[in-house]
């Protein structure tokens, strides 16, 4: 019997385009934006934008904004003068601008506080942008150590000499002699001189396309949700066209006729999401074939618990139309806070165990163990013990409020 | 052998308000029993407590001799329904509509088959079997809901206004299906609003109105017990009615 609800949701599924868009299509179009948005980049930190505005147009100051170009981390933009680089700023172009005083080629670096009169460089930001701003401050501090030693050396001796004591003259001249070597050192030589040696190793993440694992998991499960609560509105057809009372005057109990809609929705689910992620492996590169195992587990947990959401939304909702704003509402939220649009370690460690409460959240988490951390099968057990608790949970309620439409 | 069906004593209530007051009533072997009332009388309620739909404050329903409390579809098994509603899955096609139900029923395999077969026969509707629903006129859906209601070979047939809304060709043809499973010995409760269908098929008619069967019998018992046995003879002259034309105009083959 719950075989043949689960065959006539698919007959209708298989006869609806539009549905058929919504479960298979469109989810793959949104999941392939934003692979292809985020995704492609291998470097983990874009470029910042900053405008440059040079008004000492001294020799030191050309060898700083040299210095600052050939940062990979800056994207520099030359502006004229401060006017023009703010209204680039205003227009929304650019978030940051830095612009070298004038003097700030005849005047020496102090360690210690800055002597009073010292041209200060200034900063022009839009601060809606909390990080580019940073990034640049602590850009200029780092290029003017290591891309400019010899400034360095000779105000490393000014400061020396002030706290420790006079140099002798040989001591003087040597150092000199090491701040020339330095300055008509070629550029890229002096760029490599970091002050500490880093190496840096990703110990998570795929190695081929990291990022995409987060998008797979976020798009997928939001899709899922949103398949679940519309497919779960076919319950409301059937109370609406009458064909309910009559599925329930044959063999079919309320009982049996949720448990064949709930397998209906999870083997929609479960295929919703290997339709995504063969798509992610064969387009861009996910490492499905090595995950297969966790896919499987986080893939029927997390369905099996949409599925039952889906027959929650329904149940609570008296009508198609209700249904549509209710999950409409709850899914968006949930998708937000439990982060399928965002990454749930960007919020703040309030939010993040606020959140802990959605079950979607423990699916990315899940999914984000298997594909990102490659961590093995046990450390499953949490979310996957939590997504099933909630799926009774939801599926226990659904029947409760089923009840309504059982007998009068 | 038992009743297809005795009611007894039906009580209900919905926020006080008595929607069944001790409706009694029993349906003999291949009888159509009409139920004829206004709106609001209580035929649905009636219908959908027969059906198992309703649960009843108090009071009995009795099917071939089993009770049968709500939610009991094992005492209904021998029980068909066809709602008022076109209650059929629009985007599957007439055959898919009658395959998903029959197995709803319990029906498998070949007897499924057959089934399917000889009710889209009986609902004329052979040629439209891979049409979907949503596609079919008005009639042919009336008529696809009146198959899909008895797929499983019922006993007892319960029919809400099974013509609302279909041309006359295909109320003709509706007629002749239910005479077919009379003949075949199903028994039936019938509620109509339009009188001439109840008296050309229904065997008995019983009228309910607040809740409470006022009359029930044969048409000669109900005018014998409510007018009287007083006959006037009037001299009329038979002007056929427009149904009569329209059927004269367009034959009573069915277009569809």
């Amino acid at each position: 019997m719950i075989g043949n609800i689960v065959r006539t949701g698919w007959m209708n599924l298989r006869r609806d385009r539009a549905a058929w868009m919504l479960s298979f299509v469109v989810p793959i179009v949104f999941f392939s934006i934003f692979a292809s948005i985020f995704g492609g980049r291998r470097s983990s930190t874009p470029r910042v934008t900053v405008l440059i505005v040079d008004e000492d147009r001294s020799d030191r100051s050309k060898r700083l904004v040299n210095a600052l170009r050939a940062e990979s981390a800056l994207k520099v933009i030359d502006k004229a003068d401060a006017a023009s680089a703010e209204a680039v700023i205003k227009k929304g172009d650019a978030a940051v601008a830095l612009v070298i005083p004038k003097g700030f080629g005849t005047t020496q670096i102090t360690f210690g506080p800055a002597k009073a009169g010292a041209p200060s460089f200034r900063m022009l930001r839009d601060p809606s942008d909390m990080i580019a701003p940073q990034v640049v401050s602590g850009m200029l501090q780092k290029t003017l150590f290591v891309g400019m030693p010899d400034m360095m050396i000779t105000g490393g001796m000014d400061a020396l000499e002030k706290f420790g004591g006079p140099l002798t003259p040989q001591q003087r001249e040597n150092l000199q002699k090491q701040a020339t070597n330095l300055k008509n050192l070629p550029r890229q030589k002096q760029q490599q001189g970091d002050l500490v040696k880093l190496d840096v190793t990703d110990v998570v993440g795929s190695k081929d396309n990291p990022i995409i694992a987060f998008y797979g998991a976020g798009v997928g499960v939001m899709f899922l949700l949103f398949t679940a609560s519309g497919a779960g509105g076919a319950l409301l057809d059937e109370v609406e066209s009458g064909t309910l009372d009559r599925i329930l005057s044959t063999r079919v109990s309320m009982s049996k006729l949720l448990a064949g809609k709930l397998v209906y929705l999870w083997s929609l689910g479960v295929a919703q999401l290997i339709v995504m992620f063969v798509w992610g492996a064969l387009v861009f590169r996910l490492p499905l074939m090595s995950h297969l195992a966790g896919f499987a587990i986080m893939t029927s947990v997390t369905a099996l618990t949409c599925a039952t959401f889906g027959l929650l939304l329904a149940s609570v909702s008296r009508t198609r139309a209700q249904l549509s704003a209710i999950s409409t509402l709850a899914v968006l939220s949930i998708s937000a806070l439990g982060g399928s649009m965002f990454p749930r370690f960007l919020m703040s460690e309030k939010l993040q165990r606020a959140s802990l409460v959605l079950f979607n959240s423990w699916a990315l988490d899940g999914y984000i163990n298997v594909f990102w951390r490659e961590a093995p099968l046990s450390t499953l057990v949490a979310p996957v013990a939590v997504l099933i608790g909630w799926a009774v949970v939801f599926f226990f309620i659904a029947r409760q409020l089923a009840r309504r439409w059982e007998f009068v | 052998m038992a009743n297809p069906l005795v009611v007894t004593n039906l009580v209900k209530s919905f926020n006080g308000r008595k929607a069944l007051d001790g409706v009694s009533l029993d349906l003999r072997q291949s009888e159509i029993l009409g139920l004829l009332g206004p709106n609001g009388a209580g035929k649905s309620t009636l219908v959908r407590t027969i059906m198992g739909r309703v649960t009843p404050n108090s009071g009995e329903v009795a099917i071939f001799g089993r009770g049968a409390p709500a939610g009991d579809n094992v005492a209904r098994e021998q029980v068909g329904v066809v709602p008022q509603e076109i209650a059929l899955y629009p985007l599957l096609t007439a055959r898919e509509n009658l395959m998903v139900f029959g197995r709803y029923h319990g029906l498998h395999g070949d007897a499924l088959d057959h089934a399917i077969q000889e009710s889209l026969s009986w609902a004329g509707l052979a040629e439209r079997a891979f049409d979907a629903t949503k596609q079919l006129s008005g009639g042919m859906k009336r008529r696809l809901n009146m198959a899909a209601g008895v797929i499983h070979k019922p006993k007892l047939l319960l029919l809400d206004e099974p013509t609302v809304g279909v041309d006359p060709q295909s109320r003709e043809r509706i007629y002749q299906m239910i005479e077919t499973l009379r003949a075949g010995g199903v028994s039936m409760i019938y509620t109509t609003h339009y009188m001439e269908e109840a008296e050309r098929l229904c065997d008995r008619i019983a009228i309910i109105d607040h809740g409470r069967i006022i009359a029930s019998g044969t048409k000669d018992e109900l005018v014998r017990s409510t007018i009287g046995d007083k006959r006037e003879m009037v001299m009329v002259e038979k002007v056929p009615s427009l149904e009569a034309v329209f059927l004269h105009l367009t034959g009573r083959d069915l277009r569809e």
